[in-house]
């Protein structure tokens, strides 16, 4: 029949051209990987691409014997931890409250307080400039304070709050709670999934930002994970450099070293990968469409 | 119903409220030094008012019209991709009926959501390069010239729209497939029964059903119409493609942090949120009339 024979026509144009677009997604990163692993002979005459060639792990060696590349990921990891842990306490402490609607006085007057935030921010230099005032350049708390409050986390999670029913708290409220045991003690527990979803994305968001560690931090000595790859492994303004300078970058930089530091760099990542895709669909719909 | 002490919930917002004000509402009043002349020993309240000097100053500049059209064209252009393909992406997924080639294909095309412009633009670098990078190589076995993708002011504004497409569609199509799942399937049950192809269910049952999800993602991007990436145009140019890749966030950036003229530097974010603001206002404004749409 006409109309079948269609259709498998295009089935098969449709696997195939979402394989395609699957691969695509997936190929740069096992090409780095490959580099990774093949001589820096084999990467100069352009022979990797998918496998490596005259494997060897010299520049996994090498990249776990510098000093600054292990510096910079035991900032990274402070920064997660820091920064995830008070983001989590503090999204709780806000949604709580102004999930009370007609409980709390003021309520309109905090989220508009909050959420304008979002809508209009001062720009660059003055957020640099407070935090130069506070005396912060330099210090792990400049990565951390600044995005401390994540508004449209606090968004998705009063949004649960109000779904859920009312009957539970009141019951606590009967046998004498308040409502900092009713916070703790129902509302946190209860709303773990939520809090697992925004924790997951907090972690890669703090692991993945490099830009405030570039302006805040004046040396490399503080530059967190993703900064230091930034300026120090793929800094760009090759352009600038003479070739002097260049010929001593890739010396100290050889290619598969380069990809090594990337690679490890996404290593936290892609362990972490597989529990974000089970809540991605889950988070997105928390946050949609309202009738 | 009992009574019960609010003071608890006042003080559970006070850290967020003090957090809040300092690293927002201060930067805020401290953009009054776009209307300064600001010397650092002064600081941002002693320096000498100038009023609209800082930006007539800066639009004097003989880039500042490029910069300005720089990044309405790179934003434009992604706004429009970013639309597009993964409605495309999400069509051809809900064709799918092998369950378990579609879970593969998802993991892999959200991946790259996941990973930072550090690490893309690096890999985008070694795969980009004109001497030996493999797209160059595949472009030249077909018997083409190698295209310097991140030196040429013609190819650099595609590149970053590609690159931006590559990294967020697989990621966009996420909400377009929870649009899906919620579209009932009596319908098809019912066109089926009455002999529609499977184009004419595409067509008048799945993308009327994605149609509320399309209009509500199509207004809201409207407040981006002047972010065009600032990370990865900052990662990836270079002095030699200013003309066709500079946009307003990397201006701020060089004239804040190379230049060092903070004044001038906040007056152009200033005009940049200024703008946004109002577009990001209007942009909630339809989405609340036409699409139903409430952030809280």
């Amino acid at each position: 029949m006409d109309s079948s024979m269609g259709r498998k026509t295009f089935a098969i144009v449709n696997y195939f051209l979402l394989g395609v677009l699957a691969i695509l997604c997936i190929f740069p990163v096992l090409h780095e990987l490959a580099i990774s692993f093949s001589s820096a002979a084999a990467i100069a005459a352009g022979e990797v691409n998918l496998w490596p060639i005259g494997f060897t792990t010299s520049a996994y060696e090498f990249t776990l014997q510098r000093e600054e590349f292990l510096h910079a990921t035991g900032i990274s990891l402070l920064r997660v931890l820091l920064g995830c842990s008070l983001n989590m306490l503090l999204t709780l402490l806000i949604a709580f409250p102004l999930s009370k609607e007609s409980v709390l006085k003021f309520r309109t007057g905090y989220v508009w307080y909050f959420v304008f935030t979002m809508l209009f921010s001062g720009g660059m230099i003055p957020g640099y400039l407070i935090v130069k005032n506070l005396g912060l350049l330099d210090s792990i708390w400049a990565l951390v304070l600044p995005g401390a409050v994540p508004i449209f986390n606090v968004v998705l999670m009063l949004n649960f709050f109000r779904g859920l029913p009312k009957e539970l708290e009141e019951a606590s409220f009967m046998d004498g709670a308040g409502y900092v045991t009713s916070l703790f003690r129902i509302y946190a527990p209860l709303s773990m999934p939520v809090l697992a979803t925004t924790g997951l994305f907090t972690i890669v968001m703090h692991w993945n930002t490099w830009f405030d560690g570039l302006i805040y931090m004046n040396s490399l000595q503080h530059y967190p994970l993703s900064t230091y790859l930034q300026t120090v492994v793929v800094n760009m303004n090759l352009g600038s450099m003479s070739l002097e300078q260049l010929k001593q970058f890739q010396a100290v930089n050889p290619q598969n070293a380069k990809a090594a530091q990337v690679f490890l760099s996404i290593v936290p990542i892609m362990a972490i990968y597989p529990f974000l895709q089970k809540y991605l669909v889950q988070g997105m719909v928390i946050g949609g469409v309202k009738e | 119903m009992k009574r019960i002490n609010q003071m608890p919930l006042h003080l559970m917002l006070l850290p967020g409220v003090i957090l809040v004000f300092i690293f927002a509402y201060i930067p805020m009043s401290g953009a009054i030094i776009a209307f300064k002349h600001f010397v650092p020993s002064k600081g941002i309240w002693g320096s000498d008012w100038v009023g609209f000097e800082n930006f007539r100053y800066v639009f004097e500049l003989p880039g500042t019209t490029q910069v300005i059209w720089n990044t309405i064209f790179i934003a434009g252009m992604k706004i429009v991709a970013g639309l597009v393909v993964p409605i495309v992406v999400t069509l051809l997924l809900n064709e799918v009926r092998k369950t378990f080639f579609k879970r593969t294909v998802q993991t892999l095309v959200y991946l790259p959501h996941f990973l930072s412009w550090v690490i893309l633009s690096s890999i985008l670098i070694d795969i980009l390069s004109p001497s030996g990078g493999i797209v160059n190589k595949l472009i030249v076995a077909l018997g083409g010239h190698p295209i310097y993708f991140l030196g040429s002011n013609t190819w650099f504004p595609f590149t970053l729209v590609v690159s931006d497409v590559w990294k967020e569609f697989g990621y966009g199509t996420i909400v377009y497939l929870a649009a899906i799942t919620a579209i009932n399937p009596a319908l098809y049950e019912a066109a089926k029964v009455d002999g529609a192809s499977r184009w004419r269910q595409i067509w008048h049952i799945t993308l009327p059903g994605m149609l509320p999800v399309i209009v509500l993602m199509g207004v809201l991007s409207l407040g981006n119409v002047l972010n065009a990436g600032f990370e990865q145009v900052f990662i990836l140019y270079s002095p030699g493609v200013y003309e066709s890749g500079d946009i307003l966030d990397t201006l701020v950036y060089r004239i804040g942090f190379i230049d060092t003229q903070y004044d001038v530097s906040t007056a152009v974010g200033l005009f940049k949120s200024g703008v946004s603001f109002v577009l990001i206002c209007v942009s909630y404004w339809l989405a609340a009339r036409f699409a139903n749409y409430r952030i809280f």
